[in-house]
């Protein structure tokens, strides 16, 4: 009971410890209440957007104004709105890759490092093969075999997203098996599972987390990649990355700023705030580790 | 060494067989090439009889078996869209793309080494923090965005660069009007290579000089500028070495996006031809030649780890 309670303690007094060195990063602190700030407003997208993103208005190919805050499209459909929709789907593709592959790779790392063995070397053998090709170029084949769309695309980035987190929580296991409190478990007869899930698991969360913001990243420029190739988010769905597609007109290009800048600043400012993040929370977690 | 080489590329064969066993596999699953062939006038019969001359109607194991026995005759078949063979389309193209993808990675260490070394450094002053801050920059920006911008900038509104192809159409190209077509590929693909790589340097270069020998270096008075450059970046090569390495695989799929932009004639644009039109003989080769580059990348990256890191024995 006691010594429950003072591991309880510990534990915060470590969280307390995390979030205090992350606070001495300004630019992490201010990208996190950023992308609060934009995650509520995607979230609340259908009550904040002035129109519907796929309704026909009026006005086509209007530069922004009072009525459309950042104009109309050449359909005529209103742009502030569509972006929106469009960062509320980057947003959701990013977070949906992200817990699919932290799942696969935490799963297959853990059983990797703990059973060792044949299954190691298999796990690992697919692996540096997912590993070492060219991601663009099996994720287009992908998206060209199984019919492009939201889902699709999802799982698509998901199953190819999670060697990196694999190899990571192996390392990590094999570093942790050979600690003395686990090896007190295996003496003490406690149950696998037990020394797993208890034991193994809660110490590699900090690494986890970190390399999770870098797939959240990672995932929402390769959605955009492969929207913008026409292999990902399907029109009239509007996502970061096939609203830029148009821009590949000239017309557009050239005199209608409005219809894609605004597109790519958010990415920008989305993928530059998720790595700001991720930097401080790797030095937060590990503050020996560069 | 010579022995550990033989063994590397031994464990490479399996590995490329399997890896050509899935795609195949994957690409009778995704369903005929036929079907993107398919006009409003041709007949069932023209299609069957187009069907059988490219062996379609064979179950996929038997295809790939036909695959196979042509790859060990030096054979990699032939375009289903084109007709032409697939090893003459990827030696035409593949050019453009090393070059391409070379010269990025020159200008992206070129900008990565030295900024890595100035930014350890300088550790945690002002400097250094807006150089890590510009990396972040530097990866964060989606290619294609930045393609764009550019090519609104430069070719739209100045008239400087040309924003399509390798060479003027309809003249003979030359040394100057290849250059004028690089400069906006390459800087684009290099923004985000220095991006990756200034961090690496950093760390790599922050790690080193913490070690005892590096300060015996600087105790012995031999001068700043020795210590870093002969010292410290000497040892911090390794981490970069492998690095490197890695990106290869990365690299390539950067230039497929950037290739599609500016319509520079390498692999990446046929490659995407070829997934739109299901043309598996194409796609294939184009597989088969990356996984063997890739695979001859972490050879190569292992050999300069042992020839930097004269501790490290095979």
């Amino acid at each position: 009971m006691k010594n429950n309670l003072m591991e309880k303690a510990s534990k915060q007094s470590n969280l307390r410890m995390v979030i205090k060195r992350f606070r001495k990063h300004k630019l992490a602190v201010a990208s996190f209440y950023f992308l609060c700030i934009i995650t509520i407003l995607a979230i609340l997208a259908p009550i904040i957007a002035p129109y519907d993103p796929n309704k026909v208005t009026t006005s086509f190919g209007k530069p922004p104004s009072a009525e459309h805050l950042l104009g109309t499209d050449q359909i005529g459909r209103d742009m502030f709105s569509r972006l929106l929709y469009a960062t509320r789907i980057s947003l959701f593709v990013g977070f949906a890759v992200t817990i699919i592959s932290t799942a696969i790779g935490v799963v297959l790392g853990l059983i990797s490092g703990y059973f060792g063995g044949w299954i190691d070397i298999l796990i690992m053998r697919i692996t540096d093969t997912i590993m070492s090709f060219p991601y663009i170029l099996l994720v287009l084949v992908a998206a060209a075999i199984f019919e492009p769309g939201l889902w699709n695309i999802i799982l698509i980035l998901g199953f190819v997203d999670w060697p990196a987190v694999a190899r990571l929580v192996r390392g990590n296991v094999l570093s942790l098996r050979e600690t003395n409190f686990v090896k007190g478990d295996v003496v003490a007869g406690m149950p696998r599972q037990y020394i797993l899930l208890s034991e193994i698991l809660p110490n590699t969360i900090g690494p986890v987390l970190v390399n999770a913001t870098s797939v959240f990243a990672i995932s929402i420029l390769d959605e955009a990649a492969l929207s913008f190739l026409g292999m990902g988010v399907q029109p009239p769905t509007a996502s970061l990355g096939n609203i830029l597609n148009g821009a590949e007109s000239i017309t557009i290009l050239t005199s209608k700023f409005w219809l894609w800048i605004p597109a790519g600043v958010i990415i920008i400012l989305l993928v530059l705030s998720i790595n700001f993040v991720g930097d401080a929370l790797r030095d937060a977690i590990d503050p020996t580790a560069r | 060494m010579l022995k550990y080489i033989i063994k590397r590329i031994l464990i490479a064969i399996p590995v490329l067989l399997g890896i050509t066993i899935i795609d195949y596999a994957i690409m009778s699953l995704a369903g005929s090439p036929l079907e993107m062939m398919v006009g409003p006038k041709t007949s069932q019969a023209a299609l069957e009889a187009k069907a059988i001359a490219l062996g379609l109607d064979q179950p996929f194991y038997i295809q790939y078996w036909v695959w196979l026995k042509q790859l060990f005759q030096g054979n990699l078949g032939y375009s289903m869209k084109s007709y032409q063979p697939v090893s003459q389309i990827i030696g035409e193209h593949i050019v453009p793309t090393l070059l391409l993808m070379g010269t990025s990675l020159l200008v992206g260490l070129l900008i990565a080494i030295p900024v890595g070394i100035y930014s350890a450094v300088n550790r945690y002053t002002r400097r250094d923090y807006t150089l890590v801050s510009l990396s972040f920059l530097g990866t964060s920006i989606p290619s294609f965005f930045l393609s764009l911008i550019f090519i609104y900038l430069f070719t739209v509104r100045l008239g400087w660069l040309p924003s399509s192809g390798m060479t003027t159409p309809g003249t003979e190209g030359g040394f100057m009007d290849v250059l004028k077509h690089m400069v906006m590929p390459v800087i684009i693909l290099a923004v985000s290579i220095s991006g990756y790589n200034t961090r690496y340097v950093r760390s790599a270069v922050l790690e080193i000089l913490q070690k005892d020998y590096l300060r015996t270096a600087k105790s012995k008075g031999i001068g700043r500028f020795r210590v870093i450059n002969k010292h410290a970046l000497r040892n911090a090569l390794i981490p970069i070495v492998t690095v490197i390495g890695m990106q290869i695989p990365t690299l390539f799929g950067g230039a497929v996006i950037v290739e599609q932009v500016f319509s520079w004639p390498g692999l990446g644009l046929i490659t995407m031809n070829a997934i739109i039109n299901r043309d598996y003989p194409v796609i294939m080769g184009i597989r088969l030649l990356t996984a063997v580059v890739v695979l001859i990348a972490n050879l190569i990256t292992d050999i300069v780890y042992a020839l930097v890191d004269p501790t490290i024995k095979y």
